[in-house]
């Protein structure tokens, strides 16, 4: 055994339900040294982080929030498979200790499982202003386990836990067994027998396929042991009389609360009287205000990003035109040579300058999203608006996947992991796109504020509105094609209402926006450049003029637009850079156009009509996800799913624009 | 009786789950399964919200249907 000698690096887990402060524990341990990547072969995210303790290099993996080990929820199997696999030195099970016994219930999963846990008991501030005493002694005993009290979000306990984890390879608690009663146990021996998976405890493995876990079935599917696992179960089943997970899932409850019962001094009172919590779901999720307080809700957000976000812009928009100026000037006088001039002023300060102006507003949307999330009330959003997904047949998580669209298509569409049907899923990735984006944002205040300057944010939120009436209506259409059937029931935890922290909150926004900055600094830099280059060739040629190769390219699609009211080649060339990402097409305009005196407002004004500009916020919100978007699309599902998205919003798109705009047309000559 | 006749406020006991796959187990590693009593915050009808001990679970439209429970005088 390695008691005396400490290994120098180490690995572990943190493991628990969701809303168990895991998270709070985590950041709590890594601190600033945290990278965010990807479960292999899946697009879940992996948290990982190191910190140093006593000379040890611990590596600390963030498994996702669960509540059990079963085979049928993602979030379980990658936990079940990473624990099996890489048999991390330990693993933290994070306790809401204030919810005992339910918390305790994947405590046991994972000791069935042969993990080496070390019971954290968190939110202990929670249980001692309740009166309520833990017998961690007693608990340790039983379960065989060290046990470290902690609250995390005050960081107390950090310490001891370290202690814990260092000294957790020394250890080695007893087998860990739950006695299933007699008949049960007894095929459990019988199937223990023949049931040989490599790296799964026997046992383990013997009480899975009494469950029915499919993927313990599947790995053992050619060996003899299926027929036998078919005899035990019905055997049992006949016995009991009723069926054999529920006869389980009674045995594993009636020893957690017999050791709950056992090692708490005070019995928590099971029966809550109402607290504010319910109250305020009583009227939020309510049938009949549920819904107009929702909307009512968003349309708050809708005013706050436009009214807040707009002074803001404007500032950012005058420093850039004078950046612009003041650079253009610079080279000028030290004799710099004018493509540099060209490069710096019209490409990059225009380009990407004219679409930073919209960092406010994206900023503010983010900070409502993150308010909306961590006060709780998304949670009940998803549940106000089942039963209305239910009936455009969709399900009721779809929702937050739908509203994460909102601000980035790209979480939105992997929030979709939540989704336990593969169907209700993918119909789910296919128009997510349609929740129209932060990226496209840019796009609709700057046409909006050239032609509906006293109407902007009505005329915005009729585009988003837009986006959702179409959302449903294409939903509808795919599912009757691909997707007939059954939409899975919601069963979803609903977190307590709290009030957000402003740090946590602006953590998160801060967290998005930053995502929304590096795009600007890789993709839409180089996007624009590219754009720029183009346009200032072959040389000789005019920047940005149609005999430039850009030029040309905008005109091949000219002609196409033309119905829809803007067959321009520079609208024709915004709406092709628009592949790359969404804000490139007010960064084209923007360089196109140069960031002249008169600013990018007016040259807008003097290329297009309020109808045509209409027309082309329609095109802009449905043609085409941008090439991140489609590239994630494409990692969720295959080929064939990502191309039927790309096809059939190009299409839809260029219809509704030329739709809108014919109509249009002639409903004003009727004047 | 099935949790979809319940109204807002009373307590019950979990009698029986009737799940397709998984729902019996998903439901229980969550903490509500058979013999433990809970209260229904929200029935009106619409989203179903249960309250066991601090823990709130909210159901989807069709689960209150196919979860039996019994008043607690």
């Amino acid at each position: 055994m390695k008691d005396k000698e400490k290994a120098k690096s180490v690995k572990i887990a943190l493991a628990g339900n969701p809303n168990s402060g895991k998270t709070t524990v985590f950041n709590n341990l890594t601190g600033g040294r945290q990278h965010v990547g990807n479960w292999p072969g899946v697009t879940v995210e992996k948290k990982e982080g190191k910190y140093s303790y006593n000379g040890c290099e611990v590596t600390v993996v963030d498994l996702p929030g669960i509540y059990s080990l079963t085979a049928y929820s993602l979030d379980e199997r990658i936990a079940r498979d990473f624990l099996v696999r890489e048999k991390p030195d330990a693993v933290v099970a994070v306790i809401d200790a204030s919810n005992l016994e339910r918390n305790l219930y994947l405590v046991t999963q994972l000791l069935e499982l042969g993990a080496h846990v070390i019971l954290e008991l968190n939110m202990m501030d929670m249980v001692r202003s309740r009166g309520v005493e833990i017998d961690t002694g007693k608990l340790s005993a039983v379960l065989g386990i060290p046990i470290v009290e902690t609250v995390a979000h005050r960081g107390e306990g950090m310490d001891e836990l370290k202690e814990a984890i260092a000294g957790a390879q020394a250890e080695r608690g007893d087998s860990f067994k739950i006695d299933y009663d007699h008949d049960i146990e007894g095929e459990i021996e019988k199937l223990q027998n023949a049931a040989s998976l490599p790296g799964f405890p026997s046992r383990w493995a013997a009480v899975k396929l009494l469950e029915g876990d499919a993927e313990v079935l599947k790995a053992l599917e050619n060996t003899e042991i299926v027929p036998l696992v078919l005899e035990s179960q019905t055997k049992l089943e006949r016995h009991l009389g009723y069926d054999l997970e529920t006869a389980l899932v009674e045995r594993r409850y009636a020893f957690l609360s017999g050791l709950v019962r056992e090692s708490t001094r005070k019995r928590l009172d099971l029966m809550e009287r109402l607290d504010l919590s319910d109250r305020i779901d009583r009227v939020l999720v309510n049938r009949f205000l549920g819904i107009p307080i929702f909307l009512a809700m968003m349309w708050l957000v809708f005013q706050l990003v436009f009214s807040l976000g707009a002074p803001l812009a404007d500032w950012i928009d005058a420093f850039m035109g004078w950046l612009g100026e003041a650079v253009s000037s610079g080279i000028q006088n030290v004799g710099g040579p004018p493509w540099l001039c060209s490069l710096l002023s019209d490409g990059i300060i225009g380009g990407v300058g004219s679409v930073l102006v919209f960092l406010p507003n994206i900023m503010l949307l983010f900070l409502a999203i993150a308010v909306l999330e961590a006060s709780g009330y998304m949670a009940r959003a998803a549940f106000v608006m089942d039963r209305l997904m239910h009936a455009l047949g969709l399900h009721g998580k779809s929702f937050i996947p739908m509203l994460l669209g909102f601000g980035c298509n790209i979480p939105g569409i992997m929030a979709t992991r939540t989704l336990e049907s593969e169907k209700d899923r993918i119909l789910t990735i296919l128009v997510n796109p349609l929740m129209s984006c932060s990226a496209r944002l840019p796009i609709y205040i700057l046409f909006a504020g050239a032609f509906f300057p006293r109407n902007q944010g009505m005329v915005i939120f009729s585009l988003y509105l837009m986006g959702i009436i179409l959302a449903v209506v294409v939903a509808r259409v795919f599912k009757g094609i691909y997707f007939k059937g059954e939409v899975a029931p919601l069963i979803m935890e609903l977190p307590p209402y709290r009030l957000p922290t402003l740090k946590g909150v602006l953590v998160h926004m801060w967290e998005r926006s930053s995502l929304f900055l590096k795009k600007a600094g890789t993709i839409i830099f180089l996007g624009v450049v590219l754009i720029w280059f183009l346009a200032s060739v072959p040389f000789g040629v005019d920047y940005a003029s149609q005999e430039s190769i850009i030029g040309k390219l905008g005109s091949v699609f000219a002609p196409l637009l033309k119905p829809a009211g803007f067959g321009s080649w520079q609208a024709g060339v915004a709406l092709f850079f628009g592949i790359l990402a969404k804000e490139v097409v007010v960064g084209t305009l923007g360089t196109l156009y140069g960031v002249e005196e008169l600013g990018l407002t007016s040259a807008i004004q003097s290329h297009f009509t309020a109808l045509s500009a209409y027309a082309f916020m329609v095109m802009a919100l449905v043609y085409i996800p941008c090439i991140a978007a489609i590239a994630t699309i494409k990692r969720e599902t295959n080929w064939r799913w990502t191309g039927l998205a790309v096809s059939y919003s190009l299409v839809l798109g260029w219809g509704l624009a030329v739709l809108i705009y014919q109509i249009g047309a002639f409903l004003m000559t009727l004047k | 009786m099935p949790l979809s006749m319940v109204r807002p406020g009373e307590r019950v006991r979990i009698i029986e789950i009737k799940g397709g796959r998984g729902i019996v187990g998903k439901l229980a590693s969550m903490g509500f399964y058979p013999g433990v009593e809970i209260v229904v915050v929200s029935n009106s009808p619409g989203p179903l919200i249960l309250n066991r001990g601090g823990i709130r679970m909210g159901l989807g439209y069709g689960m209150a249907h196919r979860i039996l429970v019994s008043p607690i005088p």
